[in-house]
């Protein structure tokens, strides 16, 4: 087997110097009953050749975004990621490597999370940043059982603008840990219905912008209203690109920021391994779940990265820690900060107004299309449209045209009643020839 | 040869230097060199992103344009590459060398499983696009949870969990459905050797149970007599890791089984340590009803700085009903994707995630498993548990094994008496591993045992290297022993940076570069 050095004769003398006269000796304390001689019922050995084409033939069976025109988002963006990105996060340095127990030899590691922290912080405008989570939906999660340590109350409201997938995963976790999670009625423009109904016993208020209809929302007057009544506002952006042209979260009042980054750096990969962002007040980071890099010296006075504030974590603080957190999302978060490095400002305000142009391309192209009513007021590059049949059977029949034309609604939220919903993104991957063949082939399906 | 190639006629033979090695007049080192924050070096102006112009924004998101500065710099593709090898040098990596950190698994990555993850076929396709267009990606999935099932012998396999302690969440919930779906929601009560790792009584605590400890036995199990007095009607579930963190396997672990379900409670399994029995024990014929698997261990997949990782679940019949969404089905037309717990999967306690948890990881361990194959396997277990039986033994002259009689599994667990009285501790002795080339072990964990080193060397370590291994720490050993004191308190002295202050790092906090 080509990844096991031993021989047999390396097997047989480091056997005799343990002083075993056979393998089987070592696995002594292995119950009788639970002992197995042969192989399990599986296939044997494989060479490279043999897998690389089980796995072809697989990948081959699916049909990869960039051969069609593809207009999906929903919490995962297609975006172009530099050549240079993938070739350095597969440097055997940061690919082979673990966690940063060792700072000393793990600088690069530490000073890449220390560069991506304060990135995140100037992201989405808050003051610090972890060394981010699994992902945005977990990372929604951990913000809202965040905010019942520091407030002390357990009511979380959830607009319905929230991505019905953070909202599951924020009532599953949240409710283990005895929060009550109110989750307000799906609407295209609803973040301000969170209004309503906060109350003196509500720890946070959860919107999204843009939300999972792709409307943009100001929210500095919920946040004022959350204040007033002693709750927390976490803000959620499931498309980090959009804040090179919309206001961050902390322009607007946002206690705590979460962000999905897959958009930066990172490519599809049918749903993960993503980067959740995770930024909040200065004043809250104590009770902030996951890892946390920070600036120090070494014993000659130079300057060095460090792992920090871990008295809050479960390797010290076991059932008394603000998360169960182990691992971050580490390669990921490296290729979010790769790319946003090569973007700097200039080109992130540019690819984020190059979205919005194409979506508002899109938005022209679609709104002709008979069966086809726009429904989202203020977009950044995705929106919801009604259509006069089912949406799912829609993006069905696009997908036969070869078009893969959005997310139904109703694939998120089965029970919302909102079945004629689509929502449709376009990046700056997406190309004039593509909306025309969307637009065609959306002409055909409605007819 | 290469006096031959002196055309200039330059002497070639170096001169040995007298004396202390000065110090060179930048700071740099040679290969190693220093490097500023991205703050420092990049230009506010500046980008490594050719992009056309874009036209302005639509009048409607007037009010709710970023007007003021991001405050993020940008670099150009050569400064780019430049600032990430540079950084990448100062780490220490599995490629570089040996790297024992106990329970953590640092074993080879196969490339192939890199260029297999970035198939377009696999790496550019979207979680929601239709499941007509996935059907490889949901046949990948289903060929890796068959594995999984078929190494545990479980009946099923919960695919979301995005990381080990995501998994241990997982289990714990699905346990508390089941408690609940059966009247039996009151048992409020987990129970944990002291010996666990640190997320098993966090996990439990986050879902609202009170943890209580198993005490251990001399030879560092389980102690039965304790376990049996605690469980009773108001336990939940244990939580055991088998082979536990003392690397040794619970001899007794049929009979914990069925000491737990004999009180009406579940058996979790951490499984962070099964690459010492896979291919050779199935969990499932040890009683067990959840165990996550860490892909990023046992099966491979990079573990990238720390994370990403992935953390599948395998449960026993009583608990897959309660497993959460979304999972695969097989029907005629292929698969299907059950993606919300509406009308039969009623039971279901709900979602870990957006999506369907860490695709890009499932490519690669399947490409890890397929390429072991079943006999494959088989011996990964059997090698990494001969190579750190051979790394005890050839130490256990030199230092003190935790628990000397018998064989340990997958690591070498060690305590610090054979430094009493050299003014070592185990902190200085793993710091002067790094100046001998190797990452130090992991240190003070398990908590049971004092100054703990765990020495995991993996299967992927040849003879070769673990003689060198073994080699410097037996050199080290000898040093600590004959009063070398300073070699160990100021290590390391050859690493990118000396010891750091982590006091002042938690004291004043700085966790973001700001302009000064």
């Amino acid at each position: 087997m080509r990844y096991l050095p031993l021989t047999p004769d390396d097997r047989a003398q480091m056997l005799g110097v343990i002083g075993v006269d056979s393998i089987d000796a070592l696995f002594v304390d292995v119950p009788a009953s639970a002992r197995r001689e042969g192989f399990v019922e599986l296939p044997h050995v494989a060479g490279e050749l043999e897998v690389e084409r089980e796995l072809a033939g697989l990948a081959a069976r699916n049909v990869a975004a960039g051969s069609v025109p593809f207009f999906c988002g929903a919490g995962a963006y297609r975006h172009h990621v530099p050549a240079t990105v993938d070739h350095l996060i597969q440097r055997s340095e940061f690919l082979t490597s673990y966690t940063p127990y060792q700072p000393e030899i793990a600088q690069g590691t530490l000073q890449v999370l220390f560069e991506f922290q304060t990135q995140v912080a100037a992201l989405t405008g808050m003051d610090v940043a972890n060394a981010s989570l699994y992902d945005g939906s977990t990372a929604c999660a951990e913000a809202v059982m965040m905010t019942k340590r520091v407030t002390k109350r357990s009511r979380a409201v959830l607009s319905g603008g929230v991505h019905p997938h953070y909202v599951a995963t924020t009532e599953t976790l949240a409710r283990a840990e005895g929060m009550d999670v109110v989750h307000l009625p799906a609407a295209v423009d609803a973040e301000d219905a969170v209004i309503a109904a906060i109350d003196a016993g509500t720890a946070c208020v959860v919107v999204q912008t843009p939300n999972v209809f792709g409307t943009a929302t100001d929210v500095t007057k919920i946040a004022e209203a959350a204040h007033a009544a002693g709750a927390l506002l976490i803000v959620v952006t499931t498309e980090a690109v959009s804040l090179g042209l919309l206001k961050s979260p902390g322009e607007m009042g946002a206690d705590i920021a979460v962000a999905e980054g897959q958009s930066i750096g990172n490519a599809l990969n049918y749903g993960g391994p993503y980067v959740g962002l995770f930024a909040c007040r200065e004043k809250l980071v104590r009770q902030a779940p996951g890892r946390l890099c920070g600036e120090t010296v070494d014993a000659d006075g130079r300057r060095g990265f460090v792992l920090t504030l871990s008295t809050r974590e479960q390797h010290i603080r076991r059932d008394k820690a603000t998360s169960n957190i182990c691992t971050n999302s580490g390669l990921c978060a490296l290729a979010f900060s790769i790319h946003m490095s090569l973007l700097g400002e200039v080109g992130l305000r540019r690819l984020a107004a190059l979205n919005h142009q194409r979506a508002r391309e899109l938005k022209a192209a679609l709104e002709g299309v008979k069966g086809v009513e726009i429904l989202t007021p203020r977009f950044f590059n995705e929106f919801a449209v009604k259509l006069t049949k089912p949406a799912a059977r829609v993006v069905e029949d696009l997908a036969f045209k070869g078009v893969l034309g959005g997310v139904p609604f109703s694939r998120l939220a089965p029970g919302a009643g909102m079945d004629d919903v689509l929502l449709v993104a376009a990046t700056e991957t997406v190309t004039g020839e593509d909306i025309a063949a969307f637009q065609a082939a959306l002409t055909e399906v409605m007819a | 040869m290469s006096s031959s190639m002196n055309t200039v006629g330059r002497p070639t033979a170096p001169v040995a230097t007298a004396g202390d090695i000065p110090p060179t007049l930048t700071g740099a080192r040679g290969l190693l060199q220093d490097e500023a924050l991205i703050f420092e070096l990049g230009g506010w102006n500046k980008t490594g992103v050719d992009l056309p112009p874009a036209e302005r924004p639509a009048d409607d998101l007037a009010g709710l344009l970023r007007a003021e500065p991001i405050g993020l710099p940008g670099l150009s593709e050569p400064e780019a590459v430049r600032h990430y090898v540079r950084l990448s040098q100062k780490n220490h990596a599995i490629d570089l060398a040996l790297y024992p950190l106990g329970s953590c698994t640092m074993k080879h990555n196969p490339r192939l499983n890199e260029k297999m993850a970035r198939l377009a076929g696999f790496s550019d396709i979207h979680p929601l696009q239709p499941v007509s267009t996935v059907q490889g990606a949901l046949a990948l999935i289903d060929r890796l949870a068959h594995w999984l099932k078929t190494l545990t012998g479980m009946p099923a396999v919960a695919m979301t969990p995005k990381a080990g302690a995501h998994g241990e969440l997982c289990g714990l919930l699905a346990i508390k459905a089941a408690h609940e779906a059966g009247g039996q929601g009151h048992r409020k009560t987990v129970l944990c050797p002291t010996s666990a790792h640190g997320t098993n009584p966090a996990t439990a605590a986050f879902v609202g149970y009170s943890v209580v400890e198993i005490a251990q036995t001399d030879d560092g199990r389980v102690d039965l007599a304790d376990l049996a007095s605690k469980l009773g009607p108001d336990v939940a579930a244990i939580m055991v890791t088998n082979p536990n963190t003392c690397g040794l396997f619970e001899r007794d672990i049929v009979e914990i089984a069925r000491l737990t379900h004999e009180a009406g409670a579940y058996f979790y399994c951490d499984g962070a340590n099964f690459n010492a029995i896979v291919g050779r024990v199935r969990p499932g014929d040890l009683g067990v009803d959840a165990m996550h698997i860490n892909l990023h261990k046992t099966f491979s997949t990079p573990h990238g700085g720390g994370g990403p990782g992935a953390g599948p679940v395998v449960l026993s019949a009583a608990l897959a009903p309660f497993a959460p969404a979304p999972w695969i089905t097989h029907h005629a037309d292929g698969f299907h994707l059950v993606e919300e717990a509406v009308g039969e999967a009623t039971q279901a306690f709900g979602r870990m995630s957006a999506f369907h948890g860490q695709m890009g990881m499932f490519v690669r361990a399947y490409a890890y498993m397929r390429s072991h194959g079943a006999d494959g396997l088989r011996q990964v277990a059997e090698d990494a548990v001969l190579n750190a039986n051979y790394i005890k033994a050839s130490l256990a002259d030199v230092m003190s094994p935790a628990f000397p009689d018998g064989p340990c599994m997958h690591e070498a667990l060690f305590d610090d008496s054979w430094l009493e009285g050299t003014g070592v501790t185990t902190l200085d002795f793993a710091k002067a591993m790094i100046d001998e080339g190797f990452h130090p072990m992991t240190m003070y964990f398990p908590l049971v045992v004092h100054g703990a080193m765990l020495i995991e060397p993996t299967e992927t370590e040849s003879k070769q290297e673990l003689d060198r291994f073994v080699h410097a720490l037996r050199l080290l050993a000898g040093a600590a022993k004959a009063g070398e004191v300073d070699r160990f308190k100021g290590a390391p002295f050859h690493a990118p940076l000396r010891r750091l202050d982590e006091t002042l790092a938690a004291r004043k906090p700085k966790l973001r570069w700001r302009a000064a």
